[in-house]
């Protein structure tokens, strides 16, 4: 799934890869982290990993950023005091740790708020339905250029692990 | 040396078609009001990140000359950002730090880059050169070719802890700014 899930954001017009890692998503980024014609920056820090999106944007690429949920925490001044004054579009590809209340510890209260965080610091999100994941990105990646805001698409467990 | 004036003077040695990022603080706002250009974006919140937006724009620009004015309080904040930027070795990346060893917008509140060299930390990061200067000769002798060997660089220029009266705000908006610059970078 990963490889059809990278050949899909290709497609939909992404062509800068930054982030770090999380095991939800580890079909994604194990084919990031081999092949080099992606160009994947790994960063340090999710907001760092934002700041790095935006300058790619500036320079003339569209973004997507991948994170933990646990990274939502410290993108809070990077997404609402850069990307959304700014006008910088990106897709935030962000895992589902604790979605459903099992999960280790330091996972079930972020897992708990995901959503409603989303909602508060006004990204549009998908929760990624392999049924659907075409009209899904297909869907966010218009709100994305028409808002030129950040969007997200919110990866479960069991979609994109290998 | 005042902070304006060195802000000035690296913007003086520039081409005109290298990018630059400046980060949030009295630094941007120094080189907005004393050399401002359609190659300038000017972070106003995100504090830390000016080194990451600037690593963004060097990895996709590679033909460009970027630059980010960056300031003691920034470069603490994302001390990883050092690391990325190294770990890239973008040869096109230069890194100025207006060093004041103190927040200079909200009050000039002690940093703690006195006690930690920024520059020392960067060469331990793998910064292919840096340098510090004190004074405005030093800054203008080492400005004559700085911007012409590879980076990743980083001059850290050694600033007064006053600000100078007559710095304004940055005036276009976010929004005005994405655009100008956006566009600066497709020339």
């Amino acid at each position: 799934m990963g490889s059809q899930f990278l050949d899909l954001l290709e497609r939909h017009g992404y062509d800068f890869f930054t982030g770090v890692p999380c095991s939800l998503f580890e079909g994604v980024t194990r084919i990031l982290d081999d092949e080099r014609r992606y160009g994947y920056v790994s960063a340090v820090r999710e907001d760092a990993a934002l700041g790095l999106a935006a300058g790619a944007y500036l320079g003339g690429r569209q973004p997507v950023v991948l994170m933990q949920n646990s990274g939502l925490g410290v993108s809070v001044n990077a997404i609402v005091s850069l990307h959304q004054i700014y006008d910088i579009p990106a897709l935030i590809l962000v895992s589902w740790r604790g979605q459903d209340g099992r999960d280790a510890p330091e996972h079930l209260i972020m897992g708990r708020v995901t959503a409603p965080f989303l909602d508060l610091l006004q990204i549009p999100y998908e929760v990624f339905d392999p049924s659907s994941i075409e009209a899904q990105l297909r869907s966010l990646t218009e709100t994305m250029r028409a808002t030129r805001r950040p969007v997200a698409l919110v990866v479960p467990k069991g979609v994109l692990d290998r | 040396m005042m902070r304006a004036d060195a802000v000035a003077l690296v913007a003086a040695a520039l081409r005109d078609d290298a990018l630059v990022v400046a980060c949030n603080g009295m630094i941007g706002r120094e080189l907005y009001t004393r050399a401002d250009a359609s190659t300038r974006f000017y972070m106003i919140g995100s504090m830390g990140l000016a080194s990451s937006i600037g690593l963004g724009v060097a990895l996709v620009k590679p033909s460009r000359t970027v630059v980010v004015f960056d300031g003691d309080g920034n470069v603490l904040m994302n001390f990883g950002g050092l690391a990325s930027v190294a770990a890239a070795g973008a040869t096109n990346f230069h890194h100025v730090v207006f060093d004041n060893a103190a927040h200079g917008s909200t009050g000039n509140q002690r940093t703690i880059s006195d006690r930690v060299p920024l520059d020392d930390v960067a060469r331990a990061a793998g910064y292919r050169r840096t340098a510090r200067v004190r004074d405005s000769g030093q800054l203008r002798t080492t400005l004559e070719s700085w911007f012409d060997a590879p980076g990743p660089s980083m001059l850290l220029v050694e600033v007064d802890r006053q600000n100078v009266a007559g710095i304004g705000r940055v005036e276009p908006s976010p929004t005005d700014i994405t655009a100008r610059f956006r566009a600066a970078c497709a020339q």
